[in-house]
C-alpha cells in the first residue's frame, strides 16, 4: 500500500454486515466517523470518542473493536459488523439478544445500546456457556447511565438461554441471589 | 477528540517501517493496535506527522517459546496471547496480569508490545515485564539491541527507546521450577487504570515484588517473606519510598495501605503457588 498523505481522502473499502461497502476517508478518520457520516451506517453510536464508554463497539474480523480507536484506512479489507447486522431479516425482526434487550428493559434511552450487544453477540459466539460472572466482566467494558446494568445481565442471561436452545425461564439473575451487575 | 491530520503508511515488511522511521524520527509514530495511540491522538497528546502501521507484518505476530523466554512480536494482540495455549503454565504471572489489561473490548486489538512501549506506570504489561526481569529488543535499520525492562522504562510514558528504533519483540522468563507467581490490583472498576497493582515471584525464602501505578516507572524490590520477623518493616519502607501521591483517584495514604495490604496478600500468593 503506498503511503497515504493526511490531505487527501483516501479510497476505502470492506465489508460490512456482509456486503461490500467503499467510501473517502483522510488517514486521520476513525472508522465510527467513517461508518456513519460515509456510510450512513449511524446504527453505531459515538460516545466519548477516547475509547472508554464503549457505545462505539463494532466486530472487525470477528474480533471486538471500539471503532473510535480504529481508523478507517486500517479497516480496508476487513468484515466489519455492525449493531445493524444483528437482525436476520435485515431489520424486520429482532435477533435474540435485541428481543430480550427489550423484554428485560436491558435499555432506556439507547445510546449505549448498540456497543453492549455486538460484545454479547461476539462473546456468546466465542462461549456460549460463558457464566454470569464471565459476562459481567466482559460488559465492564461499556458504560449505561440509564438501567443500572442489573436488566441488561437479565437480558444478557435470556438471550444466552434462547441461543442455547434452553427453555425460557424468568428472572433468572435474581432466582440465584445476591448476583447483581 | 479527533486526531491531527497525519499521513499513514501500511507495511508488510519491517524493513519498510524502519526505512520511514529513519528518515522521519520522531515525527513517525508505529501504530499496532492503538489501543493507548489512539486515544493520545483524539485528545492530541500526540501529534505524530506520520503512523506506521506494522499489523500486516507476518514476521511479527509470531509467539516463540524456546524453552526459557516467550518470546513475543510486535503485532501479537493482547487477545491472542490470552488465548495462548498453555499460558497459564508457562508463566502465570502473565496469565494472571493478561486479565486486567483494559478490557475485552481493547484487549481483542491492543498488543502486548504497543502496551509496553506506551509505559503507562499503572499498566499491567509494563509491571509484569520488570517484575519477572524480560527484556525489549529494539530495532533501527541498521542495529539490533536488548534491554533489560528496567532499563526500558524511564519515567512517566518516558522510556529508552530512540527516535529510530521501534520495538521488534519483547520477552517474558517463563515459569521457573520452585517458583511462585501472583498479580492483584485494585482499581475502581475492573478494567480501569489501577491505583496499585502488584506483581510477585517468590523462590526459595526470597520474594521479588513488583508495584504499579503508584511510582512513575513500575518498580521491583526484594523481600523476606512474610513470615519474617523484618518483613512488614521492609514492605512498610517499600510503601513509603515509592513516594505515593495524591490524585482524583485514591490519596497517598491510601496508595500506601493498599501497597502494604496487597503486596503481602501477592507475596502470600504466589508462596503457596511454587511448584
Amino acid at each position: 500500500m503506498p503511503r497515504l498523505s493526511a490531505d487527501r481522502k483516501h479510497l476505502v473499502s470492506f465489508t460490512l454486515n456482509g456486503k461490500p461497502v467503499s467510501g473517502m476517508a483522510e488517514p486521520r478518520m476513525t472508522l465510527s466517523d467513517f461508518l456513519r457520516h460515509e456510510i450512513g451506517a449511524t446504527g453505531t453510536h459515538v460516545g466519548c470518542e477516547h475509547g472508554v464508554c464503549g457505545a462505539c463497539t463494532v466486530q472487525i474480523d470477528g474480533g471486538l473493536a471500539r471503532s473510535c480507536l480504529a481508523l478507517a484506512v486500517q479497516t480496508d479489507g476487513c468484515e466489519v459488523r455492525t449493531v445493524e447486522g444483528l437482525s436476520p431479516d435485515n431489520g424486520v425482526t429482532l435477533s435474540i439478544l435485541q428481543d430480550e434487550f427489550r423484554n428485560h428493559h436491558g435499555l432506556q434511552c439507547g445510546f449505549c445500546t448498540p456497543g453492549f450487544l455486538m460484545t454479547l453477540d461476539a462473546l456468546f459466539r466465542e462461549r456460549p456457556d460463558a457464566s454470569a460472572e464471565q459476562i459481567r466482566q466482559t460488559l465492564s467494558g461499556h458504560l449505561c447511565r440509564c438501567t443500572g446494568y442489573a436488566s441488561i445481565m437479565k437480558a444478557a442471561l435470556a438471550a444466552q438461554q434462547r441461543l442455547r436452545g434452553e427453555p425460557r425461564q424468568k428472572a433468572q439473575e435474581n432466582s440465584k441471589g445476591g448476583s447483581h451487575a | 477528540m479527533k486526531p491531527a491530520p497525519f499521513d499513514y503508511l501500511r507495511v508488510e515488511h519491517i524493513d519498510e517501517a524502519l526505512e520511514a522511521l529513519r528518515k522521519e524520527g520522531g515525527d513517525a509514530r508505529i501504530i499496532a493496535g492503538g489501543q493507548s495511540l489512539m486515544p493520545m491522538l483524539a485528545m492530541r497528546l500526540a501529534r505524530p506527522k506520520l503512523l506506521v502501521d506494522i499489523m500486516h507484518v507476518d514476521a511479527m505476530r509470531r509467539i516463540d517459546d524456546d524453552g526459557r523466554t516467550l518470546h513475543i512480536g510486535a503485532a501479537v494482540r493482547q487477545a491472542k496471547l490470552e488465548r495462548h495455549p498453555g499460558l497459564a503454565g508457562r508463566q502465570p504471572l502473565l496469565a494472571g496480569a493478561l486479565a486486567w489489561v483494559g478490557h475485552a473490548q481493547t484487549r481483542a486489538r491492543g498488543t502486548i508490545c504497543g502496551s509496553i512501549a506506551h509505559a503507562d506506570p499503572s499498566a499491567e504489561l509494563p509491571l509484569s515485564l520488570m517484575t519477572l526481569g524480560g527484556s525489549v529488543h529494539l530495532r533501527t535499520r541498521k542495529k539490533r539491541r536488548a534491554l533489560a525492562a528496567h532499563e526500558f522504562f524511564a519515567g512517566m510514558m518516558a522510556t529508552a527507546k530512540t527516535d529510530d528504533e521501534m520495538i521488534e519483540a519483547v520477552s517474558f522468563p517463563t515459569v521457573l521450577p520452585g517458583t511462585g507467581y501472583a498479580f492483584n490490583e485494585v482499581g475502581r472498576r475492573h478494567g480501569d487504570f489501577a491505583i496499585v497493582a502488584c506483581a510477585a515471584v517468590v523462590h526459595a525464602n526470597k520474594a521479588m515484588l513488583g508495584i504499579g501505578g503508584v511510582a512513575d516507572v513500575p518498580t521491583v524490590r526484594a523481600l523476606p517473606l512474610p513470615d519474617a520477623p523484618d518483613f512488614t518493616d521492609a514492605l512498610n519502607q517499600y510503601a513509603w519510598d515509592l513516594d505515593a501521591r495524591d490524585d482524583l483517584h485514591a490519596t497517598a495514604r491510601y496508595r500506601r495501605d493498599l501497597i502494604r495490604q496487597l503486596g503481602r496478600r501477592t507475596i502470600e500468593e504466589a508462596a503457596r503457588c511454587r511448584a
